[in-house]
């Protein structure tokens, strides 16, 4: 499986907080009514927060593996 | 930047969308872009036609052909599309006003002819567009800027209504359990013939305001805490979720679909002229 990367697109975000909500390892927060990733170490990139963001500004970005 | 499915998928310079903040139909826009998009479909023969709605917006989003029509019309305009060109993969985007208030009776008869249309219902329980009337699947006694002392409608149950006109595939899915709506419009789009997914989405801007459901997190826990899969219901006394809104595949069959149909009549008077 290829390496993945935990991505947020700030101008997209309408600070709804469902990606803080259903993220299961506490990863993300939002501060001034933006997400903020503020504990990347514990991201489990299992995609929960990209799933439902409804506005695309969280995502898991694929990284090429070197390649 | 921003993720391929969405770079891929999506005229850009269009987004964001102007749906507000927790908006349900933000994740059923993107999880039928997803299904598309696992399908591996030929873009060129997507196409994507709504009404008038919030919903109804989601095409002018989506980068494949595309029509935006008139209010309860999308499923006629799509079957003028898919008669004279059923190789395209005909997908409506329609709301629960546009699909089941002004536009029932085209549900009903798209239905009854199998006609191979996948309608991905966004359903939302009001007219979010216009400002919180209360639509055809509105709870009854719940609240909307038309029922200010509760609604005494009783509710459409789409699923339903389309399995009895004829829809050979019939499935619910919500914007919480969204892995699992992907699967099901996967398999709406492959059923040859009519397809309905309701797909539950929350509007927390006129529904959740009006019914004091607080934010869009707490309608999404919401539709987590009130649905059952139908495969766990199967195996479950009627009086454990009889109170409980199912989801899942509800009917999945084959019957002879409607433009193949009127092909063999085309190639019948071709033969005999
Ligand atoms: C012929 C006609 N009648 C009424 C309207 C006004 N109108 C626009 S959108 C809408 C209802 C939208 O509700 P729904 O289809 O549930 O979509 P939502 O906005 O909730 O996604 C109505 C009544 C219209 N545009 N055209
Ligand atoms: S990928 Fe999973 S663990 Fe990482 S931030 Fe998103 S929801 Fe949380
Ligand atoms: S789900 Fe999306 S729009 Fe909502 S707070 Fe998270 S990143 Fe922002
Ligand atoms: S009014 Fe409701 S349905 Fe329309 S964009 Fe806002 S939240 Fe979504």
């Amino acid at each position: 499986m290829s390496a993945k990367e935990l991505k947020v697109k700030i101008e997209w975000c309408k600070g709804c907080g469902i990606c803080v909500a259903f993220c299961p390892k506490n990863v993300l927060e939002l501060a001034n009514e933006k997400i903020n990733i503020k504990d990347k170490d514990s991201c489990i990139k299992c995609g929960q927060c990209e799933l439902r963001c409804p506005d695309y500004a969280i995502y898991l970005e694929v990284l090429d593996d070197g390649k | 930047m921003s993720s391929e499915l969405i770079s891929n998928n999506f005229r850009m310079d269009k987004l964001p969308h102007i749906w507000c903040p927790g908006c349900g139909h933000g994740i059923i826009m993107r999880s039928l872009a997803k299904a598309i998009d696992n399908l591996k479909l030929d873009k060129s023969k997507v196409c994507v036609v709504s009404g008038i709605g919030c919903s109804s917006r989601a095409p002018g989003y989506m980068d494949f052909n595309t029509l935006h029509t008139t209010h309860g019309r999308a499923l006629a305009f799509a079957t003028g599309i898919k008669l004279a060109n059923p190789d395209l993969e005909v997908i409506v985007i329609t709301g629960d006003g546009d699909c089941s208030a002004i536009g029932g009776n085209h549900l009903i008869h798209a239905s009854r002819r199998n006609i191979g249309i996948t309608t991905i219902l966004f359903n939302n329980n009001i007219y979010g567009m216009t400002g919180g009337q209360y639509s055809p699947t509105t709870p009854n006694k719940s609240y909307g800027t038309t029922a200010p002392f509760g609604n005494i409608d009783k509710p459409f149950d789409i699923c339903k209504l389309a399995d009895a006109a004829g829809a050979t595939y019939v499935a619910r899915g919500t914007a919480y359990h969204a892995n699992q709506l992907i699967k099901i419009i996967e398999k709406s789009i492959q059923n040859n013939g009519f397809s309905l997914v309701d797909a539950i989405s929350v509007c927390p801007t006129y529904y959740g305001r009006k019914n004091k459901k607080g934010s869009s997190v707490d309608m999404l826990n919401e539709i987590k805490d009130m649905t059952i899969d139908i495969k766990t219901a199967e195996k479950l006394p009627l009086d454990k979720y009889k109170d409980k809104l199912l989801i899942g595949e509800f009917k999945n069959t084959e019957q002879p679909e409607y433009t193949a149909e009127y092909q063999k009549i085309i190639n019948r008077f071709k033969k005999e002229r």
